[in-house]
Formats: C-alpha cells, sequence, structure tokens
C-alpha cells in the first residue's frame, strides 16, 4: 500500500468572504516531491497557500493535508530593523508547539541551531537578522519551518531578488530537503525553476493545468491561459515570463 | 546628592517615576515596534475629560481615567467603522472631541482651580494609592511581557505568517494596547495628560539605537526610563521647575545622546522593505 500522500486536493475552491478567488484546483503532492506553482499576481497563488496553511476553509471541493505545513514568507516582508538573531528567528517554529504560557527553552533552542546548521548557517546563527543577505534570510525562515516540523514546505517566491549563487544553493537545498521525505511547494515566476520541480500548477483563477514540467510548460497555449500575454520567446530557445510588477510590501 | 532623599515627597516621587519607568520603557519597545506610538499619545489625550471629572469630584484620577480610556477605545472603533473614513482620521476625530470635552469642563468657572496639574502631572503630589497602582503596573507588565514574549516577537516579526505560527497577531495587538491603556491610566497622574506618552516612546526610542535584541532593549529601555526620571526629579528640585516637564525633558535628552551615538556609530540596522541581493 504506497504512504498517503502529503497533500490531495480535489475540486478545490477557496477565497475570501465566500467569493472563490480560485477554483477548480486539483492535484497529488507525494512525499519527496517538488511542486512549482505558477500564476500571475493577483492569480490566486497566495489564497492557495493559505488554504493549504488551513487559514482559508474550501468553499467547495476536498482538500487534505495530512503533514503539518510550515510558512517560508518572502522576506522583504518580515522586517530587517527588528531587534532579533537568525536563532531567535528559528526558534519561533518551536512556539505552536507549546503550550501559551510556556517560553521556548533551552531544548526549543537546540532544536533552532540545528536547523540552522541543516541550512548551512551554523556560524550564522548569533547575527542580527536584517544584517544577513536575502539568500541566508530565506534559509533562516526555511530552518523556522523546519524546527515547526513541517512535513510540506510552502515557499514564497523564494528566488526573488537573489543573485545566481544564492539562487542556485538555495535550490540544492530545497532539492535535498525534498529528497528527506518532504513535500515542496514553491511559488515562481521563473520557469527554469519551475521546470526543475517534479510537477507544475499554473493557476490563474482557476486551475489552467497541472503536470510533469515537460507537458505543462512546452505548451504555450497553457502559458497564454496563465499569464495572458506577459510572455516572451528567449532568442535561442526558451521562454521567460514578462517580470510582474514587483510588489514589495 | 543626598538630601533631596530626607523628603518624604521627593522618596514618593521618585519611587513613582523609578516604577512608571521600569513598566514604560520594557513596554515601550513594543509601542515602538508595533507602530503604536500614536495610539499611545492619542489615548493619552483622550482620557482628558475623565481626569477633568475625577478632579471635579475629588475622586482619585485613577476612577476617572479608567472608563475614560475604554470609551475613547470604543469610539474609536466605532467611527472607524463608518465607510469613507480610515482609521486615523477615525483617531483624531475621537481624541479631539475628548479633549475639547475635557477642556470645556476645566475651563468652566464651577471648576475648581489647579486643573493644570492633569496636563501636566504632580508627581510631588502622588499618593500612597498612587503608588500601589504605579507598583501594580511594573507587575503587571513584567508578568504579562514575559509571559508573551515569543507570541508578541511573532507577530511582530511578520503578521502574514504569525498565524502558521500558532499565533494570532489581532490577540497580539489587543494585549499590548490594553496594556498599553493600563500604563497610560496610572502614569498619567504623575507625568500629566500632555507628557505622559514620552514614558512609553522616548527611552524604547533611545534603546534601538544601542541594541539588537528585544530583552536586552528592553532592559535599557527600563533603566533609562528610570533614570530619567530620577535625573528629572533631582532637576525639578534644585532648578525649581515642574517635576513632569522635567522628567519628560531628560528623557527628550537621553533619546537625543542615544540618536548621536548610534549616528556616529553608523551601525544602524537597514529599514524595513530594504532588499539586499
Amino acid at each position: 500500500m504506497p504512504a498517503a500522500a502529503l497533500i490531495e486536493a480535489e475540486g478545490l475552491a477557496a477565497g475570501y468572504g465566500g467569493t472563490p478567488a480560485i477554483s477548480e484546483v486539483g492535484f497529488t503532492l507525494q512525499a519527496g516531491q517538488t511542486l512549482a506553482l505558477l500564476g500571475p499576481n493577483g492569480g490566486g497563488k497566495t489564497t492557495l497557500l493559505r488554504a493549504l496553511l488551513g487559514e482559508l476553509r474550501p468553499l467547495a471541493g476536498r482538500l487534505a493535508v495530512t503533514a503539518r505545513c510550515g510558512s517560508v514568507p518572502q522576506t522583504e516582508r518580515s522586517r530587517l530593523d527588528y531587534p532579533v538573531s537568525a536563532l531567535d528567528v528559528a526558534t519561533m517554529g518551536a512556539l505552536s508547539g507549546l503550550p501559551w504560557w510556556r517560553r521556548p527553552g533551552r531544548s526549543e533552542r537546540e532544536a533552532a541551531a540545528t536547523a540552522l546548521a541543516r541550512v548551512g548557517l551554523g556560524e550564522l546563527a548569533g547575527e542580527t537578522f536584517g544584517r544577513l543577505s536575502g539568500g541566508q534570510r530565506q534559509r533562516v525562515l526555511i530552518a523556522r519551518a523546519l524546527v515547526q516540523d513541517a512535513g510540506v514546505l510552502l515557499l514564497d517566491e523564494p528566488f526573488s531578488g537573489l543573485d545566481r549563487p544564492s539562487s542556485e544553493g538555495l535550490e540544492a537545498l530545497i532539492g535535498d530537503l525534498a529528497a528527506e521525505g518532504r513535500g515542496v511547494v514553491l511559488a515562481t515566476h521563473d520557469l527554469e525553476q519551475a521546470r526543475a520541480c517534479d510537477l507544475v500548477l499554473c493557476i490563474n483563477r482557476r486551475q489552467v493545468a497541472c503536470g510533469e514540467p515537460a507537458g505543462v510548460l512546452d505548451d504555450l497555449a497553457v502559458l497564454e491561459a496563465t499569464y495572458g500575454g506577459a510572455i516572451v520567446e528567449i532568442p535561442g530557445g526558451g521562454r521567460a515570463i514578462l517580470p510582474p510588477h514587483h510588489h514589495h510590501h | 546628592m543626598l538630601e533631596p532623599l530626607s523628603e518624604p515627597f521627593m522618596q514618593r516621587a521618585l519611587a513613582e517615576v523609578v516604577l512608571l519607568g521600569l513598566a514604560g520603557g520594557a513596554l515601550g519597545c513594543w509601542v515602538v515596534f508595533y507602530g503604536f506610538s500614536y495610539a499611545a499619545e492619542s489615548l493619552a489625550h483622550s482620557i482628558f475629560p475623565g481626569l477633568v471629572l475625577a478632579a471635579i469630584a475629588g475622586a482619585p484620577l485613577l476612577l476617572g481615567a479608567a472608563p475614560a480610556i475604554v470609551l475613547a477605545a470604543a469610539a474609536i472603533a466605532l467611527v472607524a467603522r463608518i465607510a469613507g473614513v480610515g482609521r486615523d482620521a477615525a483617531v483624531a476625530v475621537v481624541v479631539t472631541t475628548m479633549f475639547g470635552l475635557g477642556a470645556l469642563l476645566a475651563l468652566a468657572p464651577s471648576s475648581p482651580p489647579g486643573i493644570e496639574s492633569l496636563l501636566f502631572g504632580d508627581v510631588f503630589g502622588v499618593t500612597d494609592g498612587d503608588l500601589i497602582a504605579a507598583a501594580a503596573l511594573a507587575l503587571l507588565v513584567a508578568v504579562t511581557l514575559r509571559l508573551l514574549h515569543g507570541r508578541l516577537l511573532i507577530a511582530g516579526f511578520d503578521r502574514g505568517t504569525a498565524r502558521s505560527l500558532g499565533v494570532s497577531p489581532a490577540f497580539a495587538d489587543a494585549a499590548l494596547l490594553i496594556l498599553l491603556g493600563a500604563g497610560i491610566v496610572v502614569a498619567v497622574q504623575g507625568l500629566g495628560n500632555l507628557l505622559v506618552v514620552a514614558v512609553f516612546v522616548g527611552p524604547a526610542a533611545a534603546a534601538r539605537q544601542l541594541s539588537e535584541r528585544m530583552l536586552p532593549m528592553m532592559l535599557l529601555a527600563a533603566g533609562l526610563a528610570a533614570l530619567a526620571g530620577v535625573a528629572g526629579l533631582y532637576l525639578s528640585y534644585y532648578a525649581g521647575t515642574a517635576g513632569g516637564a522635567s522628567v519628560a525633558l531628560a528623557i527628550v535628552a537621553i533619546y537625543l545622546v542615544f540618536l548621536l551615538i548610534g549616528q556616529l556609530r553608523g551601525s544602524s540596522l537597514p529599514r524595513a522593505g530594504a532588499t539586499i541581493g
């Protein structure tokens, strides 16, 4: 008998105030798989991530999430002027497992230090979060999700704003974490990153396509339905999505 | 240096400003990072009519301030729900209404003289009741901040992800605002309606210049606030200046010194939203 899927969605609709922002979403994520979530800004990527986190109830369809989901937001959304170390941020992941009157103690901080070492930041545990580079901050937030004991990592555009080496290092880390049996959902605008995943899910207020990268990403009709006209052919082969208006919060 | 300590009124004033400083400095760090400085200022001004009514009735100021702050908070929540009225505007409308009402009452011919002590505080006139209230506040702030430290840290860091980490940002906001309201209601007796906000913002803003961790920042701010209180009272004792205003000035002076040190070290953290590759 195969192990239960980490996430199973079928005819899923979710949204705010009873109005669906996404509908007809169906996919299955198995342990060890990575899924790229493609879609325009406002197309419902964030809504789907929030539904997976259990913050939005399905308005229709079925959603079964059998593992804890850990949210890894864009680091620009967190405050860089905040008085916390990398270790403090990673330790935040331990809090949901504690009763409300207990503060994270030694064992929680040890778990956080172990997670930081796992993402390659053991040396920088004591550094102030706002002084780390963008790629390092992204790793700290992944460590926080590991401390949460997340079986599924939900990453929101983890590569945005990173230079090539940081980006490649992060990609390798995500691959390693998946190889350990975690599921990874990765919202992205980068078709090359999407191609490196096991599955690609395209949504634009409803599901446009879901499947293996080759089948989905090579179908121009799918990309046009996902992004409208915002696709360019790159000379020498390949396609890219025109950078959307980057939203800095 | 020790001469003022022999005066009972000075002993009580010192105890009052140290207790208020410890509570206000520590709480102030959260006020600053949650962006509640304007709320602190507004809540302080909106309790003015309650203070005036209590003074006219000869009742403890706490009895006037507490209902007034609850009324102001409810009014702000209500006005902000009217379509087209933003939260900022709602606060401004409610605060000016409340403060104007207080001024009308205070300036009425039948009102007793000495109302200006409500505006600027009467730190040398603190009663035993005031001291007990200040001690209770310091204890409440210390216990609550210790219990909620991890949760406040999460919600202040990234509201969007807080819920997935088991923390409700609305709960964190509410806990802080209730503590802030309690702090203002208690501190207003000593520091006055116009100056009370200084103790909740100044020391924290100063400590922020030198500290990059929350707990040391809170301890530093609490120490600075207590120090400013003592320094202000000594200034008042020897220079004959008003007590509450002297404390507020000492807080501002400390803030300016720390701002200068921070600038000279040139080590301030990047502002929120800045992106580094």
